[in-house]
């Protein structure tokens, strides 16, 4: 194991990650309509403290907030072909990846990293909704093959947050093609006998609810969370009649037997803990916020110094 | 009669013309109009053959959507002998718009399983034109894995919309049905092969078209969406159908570069609808060809066979 790749690098890139936010910024619920101060909302989670409406998080921020100590270590995901279909609509595929990965800052939709929670080491894959509407195409395919691979590889449970409007159209067939893909994912880790834990976020629609969103060994939804086939605009328009309340929401898919649960973020990394510890056939967790994971002895000096020195900077 | 589509017009204006030559010809017995008629055939077969030559994508989608396209239940009928219609999803309803059972394929015992558009109005909706409910694919999925228990070879024929946009589909977990029945396809340790016989839409087409092997016939679509909801997302005008099916990339020819088809199917000039007897057989000699190639492969080989085929898949983009 490299060291520095799997410890001292995360941990810089999270000191320095940190985007630079003016203390005094204040944050619109869109939901109740409530003011709320950024670093507050920011710890916690994107979830409005007032009437508890859940925004967007970015996988990083996730991951932050869900790794012990807010360590990870991310795994490089294959590059496949650039623009494959050389597709352009009203505006070239390149353009719509450009300005994606500058307003994202990320290079993709799908953030995939190795940590602990709790002290249980797992893999885990997040999609980023906030880039091209998380959209499943070749990249994100095989952040999801890479992800299962690594955790066959080190024999830890996969957890996956989904979020994404479907497939990626600018891919055309290839993207629809990610869904048998990542179904061979999800299959290797079934074989190798590891959890794989879905957790389905707002909003999951179209070709990724129907392939690997659906194939958990359980399946939790955060609350009020979109997930369906068919949105509810293409739906109302077939049938030509009003949707009832609530209709595609977490809630009303775990009244339909779809999902195990609708947990709050603000829980959900105590669950997934209390989950995978079950599964993997471990002893309960100890509770609580966690450190980051020490690294393994011969390096521990070289390591510290390493981080203080980076910190200092 | 045959229905023309609108860029047949022309075509449909000739082949008029010598209809109407002929039946004048019919009324009066002194006319003589032999010659005149083969002149306006000899031009609508050249025409015929013009417009079918270099299809533009969404002249294609057009093809794949012809009502007087072979079904599945045509091919079914005709490649097919002691087809066994079994019904039921155990669990809910029988899709009429997935037909599926035990058949025999050249006297080999199989498993066959398709969407069914319909032809008139009552079968159209009967077979809720083709778009299937959940109930559907977990019938697919419980023959397949009958199939798979009892060493049957598998074939899907594949033509759909898409999905049934309902508010029950929804309900009973449409997205979990499908993503249940690729997984099925991935899984079972027989030989499974799919053709593309009209439109192959989204999702409702994966679920079936995980397959060993895929045909598509000369003038199929098989797309992540349809040109006309790709249109509206992307350009914020359904009307640019057009535009939408030349960047999506949906023929036949383009799925056959990028890996997705394995085999073109040549279709009869002026497409399936014109020579439906002659489509049908090249489709039959297609499924053959097939299963002959993975005939000496066991279930293991099968399923690593499939794996690697999906995994692989894109990997060089329009280059492959
Ligand atoms: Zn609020």
């Amino acid at each position: 194991m490299n060291w520095i790749t799997n410890y001292v690098r995360p941990r810089i890139n999270s000191i320095f990650s940190r985007r630079e936010v003016p203390e005094n910024l204040w944050h619109k619920c869109d939901e109740c309509g409530s003011m709320l101060f950024h670093r507050e909302l920011a710890d916690n989670l994107n979830v409005c403290t007032e009437c508890d409406h859940h925004m967007a998080i970015t996988p990083r921020a996730r991951f932050k907030g869900l790794f012990d100590g807010g360590i990870f270590a991310e795994i490089d995901v294959p590059e496949p072909t650039a623009d494959p279909l050389h597709f352009r609509d009203q505006k070239k595929y390149p353009d719509r990846m450009r300005s994606a990965q500058k307003s994202t800052g990320e290079k993709e939709a799908m953030l995939v990293a190795t940590g602990e929670i709790g002290r249980t080491p797992i893999v885990a894959a997040a999609q980023d909704f906030s880039f091209m509407g998380g959209s499943m195409g070749m990249y994100v395919g095989n952040a999801i093959i890479a992800a299962a691979e690594k955790a066959v590889e080190l024999k830890r449970p996969l957890v996956l947050f989904s979020a994404a409007g479907g497939a990626r159209m600018q891919e055309g067939i290839l993207s629809l093609m990610q869904m048998p893909r990542t179904t061979v994912a999800v299959q290797m880790l079934k074989e190798a006998g590891l959890p794989y834990i879905v957790v389905l976020t707002h909003p999951t629609t179209g070709g990724v609810t129907a392939s690997y969103a659906m194939l958990g060994d359980v399946h939790i939804s955060e609350p009020n969370a979109l997930i369906c086939f068919a949105g509810p605009r293409v739906i109302e328009q077939t049938i030509r009649e009003k949707l009832p309340e609530g209709f595609q929401r977490a809630e009303y898919l775990l009244d339909h037997g779809m999902l195990d649960r609708v947990t709050k973020r603000t829980e959900m990394r105590e669950e997934l803990i209390t989950i995978t510890r079950m599964l993997m056939n471990q002893p309960p967790a100890v509770k609580g916020d966690l450190p980051a994971p020490e690294p393994e002895v011969e390096e521990e000096t070289t390591a510290k110094t390493t981080v203080d020195e980076a910190a200092k900077e | 009669m045959t229905q023309y589509l609108d860029f047949e017009k022309p075509l449909a204006e000739i082949e008029g013309k010598a209809e109407e030559l002929r039946a004048m010809a019919r009324a009066n017995e002194e006319m003589d109009v032999a010659e005149e008629a083969a002149a306006l055939d000899a031009k609508a077969a050249s025409l015929l053959e013009d417009l079918y030559k270099d299809l533009t994508p969404w002249r294609k989608c057009q093809v794949a959507r012809h009502p007087e396209r072979p079904h599945c239940k045509d091919y079914i009928d005709a490649l097919f002998t002691d087809y066994t219609p079994l019904a039921g999803d155990r669990n809910f309803a029988d899709d009429h718009a997935v037909m599926g059972g035990l058949a025999r394929f050249d006297g080999q015992p199989v498993v066959v399983i398709g969407h069914e558009k319909g032809t008139d109005t009552k079968s159209r909706i009967e077979r809720n034109f083709g778009m299937a409910r959940p109930e559907g694919y977990r019938k697919a999925i419980r023959l397949m894995e009958m199939a798979g228990r009892f060493g049957l070879p598998v074939i899907t024929l594949v033509d759909t919309p898409g999905a049934y946009p309902g508010k029950g589909a929804e309900e009973r977990g449409q997205s979990e049905a499908i993503a249940r029945s690729t997984e099925m396809c991935l899984k079972i340790g027989v030989p499974l092969v799919s053709v593309i016989i009209g439109e192959g839409g989204s999702g409702g087409a994966v679920a079936f078209a995980t397959a060993n092997r895929v045909a598509m016939l000369e003038h199929s679509v098989y797309s992540v969406i349809s040109p006309e909801g790709c249109a509206s997302i992307l350009w914020k005008d359904a009307e640019k159908m057009r535009e939408a099916a030349e960047a999506l990339r949906l023929t036949a020819q383009d799925l056959h570069k990028l890996g997705v088809a394995d085999r073109v199917i040549v279709e009869p000039k002026g497409g399936a609808h014109r020579d439906r007897v002659a489509a049908v057989t090249s489709v039959g000699h297609m499924i053959e060809a097939m299963l002959g190639e993975l005939k000496d492969m066991d279930g293991d080989a099968l399923v690593a066979d499939r794996r690697k085929k999906f995994l692989d898949m894109g990997s060089k983009g329009l280059a492959a």
